[in-house]
């Protein structure tokens, strides 16, 4: 998993495919990284993403769940248009912000 | 019968496979010249039903996972079956945000998102003996109703 920790920050930097195979070991990853560094705040990075299942869902829900506890937040940045279909369908976006970059 | 195609694979049900499942339906159907859009819901909707297989299905044991495809002019259809536990309440099981595997963080969006992004889905489930998902997708209608139109 790729990530980056800035403060109580954690930024991760999503695959290619989110589905059940590669989300088990991202929460394991991230979980141990939450911890360590006391992580109020995560931002899921779609950028490089083009394909999300509900193992998806279930990765950001269980990220939530921990840090709300803290008052923390989970935001989405880079989501394309397939993704935030997803999102929204699944109703993850009642809890998670999506950052829509300016138009360019 | 022209305009009609079949295939069937059969695969152990690892959760590295689930990737390859959504790759080999995907090619199949590109026969149907789908948009991108199309192909993505099914290439979710496969997902779904492959990973249920592998977690609920077989509870995570190696067994087998079979996929069958059929074109029938623009229908595709798509079936996924497991011969593991099943489901006692289909209904149910369905039901957006049901899910048994809660402390496995699932969110119980797999039905829902099959039939999202499906025109139909059926279930077919018999405890102790294993599940079907059955799928069917038009795929081209837009393009259909533009070339009528177009007339
Ligand atoms: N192939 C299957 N064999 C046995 N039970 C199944 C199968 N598919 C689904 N189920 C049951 O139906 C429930 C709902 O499935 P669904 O895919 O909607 O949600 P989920 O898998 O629990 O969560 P998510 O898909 O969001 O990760 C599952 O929790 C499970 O109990
Ligand atoms: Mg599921």
């Amino acid at each position: 998993m790729k990530y980056q920790v800035q403060e109580n920050c954690l930024t991760i930097y999503l695959p290619r495919e989110v589905d059940h195979h590669n989300a088990e070991e991202m929460k394991r990853e991230a979980d141990a990284v939450i911890d360590r560094n006391h992580i109020k705040y995560i931002i899921f990075d779609f950028e490089k993403t083009d394909f999300m299942d509900s193992s998806g869902i279930g990765v950001i829900m269980g990220r939530y769940k921990t840090i709300c506890l803290i008052g923390g937040e989970v935001w989405a940045v880079h989501a394309n248009a397939r993704i935030k279909k997803i999102l929204t369908l699944s109703g993850v976006t009642k809890i998670m912000q999506i950052y829509e970059e300016e138009e360019a | 019968m022209k305009d009609t195609n079949e295939m069937e694979i059969i695969f152990d049900s690892r959760s590295e496979n689930e990737g390859f499942a959504r790759v080999a339906v995907a090619s199949f159907m590109t026969q149907l010249n789908p948009t991108v859009e199309e192909v993505a819901d099914v290439k979710t909707a496969v997902s779904e039903a492959v990973t249920n297989a592998v977690i609920h299905g077989y509870e995570n044991e190696v067994k087998k996972i079979h996929i069958r495809c059929r074109i029938r002019e623009n229908i595709f259809y798509v079936e996924v079956k497991d011969t593991g536990r099943g489901i006692e309440n289909v209904e149910e099981a369905m039901r957006p945000m049901f899910t048994t595997r809660p402390e496995q963080e699932r969110s119980g969006m797999g039905f829902a998102f099959m039939e999202a992004f499906m025109d139909q889905v059926e279930v077919e489930s018999c405890p102790g003996k294993g599940t079907t998902v059955k799928m069917r997708r038009a795929v081209g209608k837009g393009r259909e109703i533009w070339t009528t139109q177009s007339l």
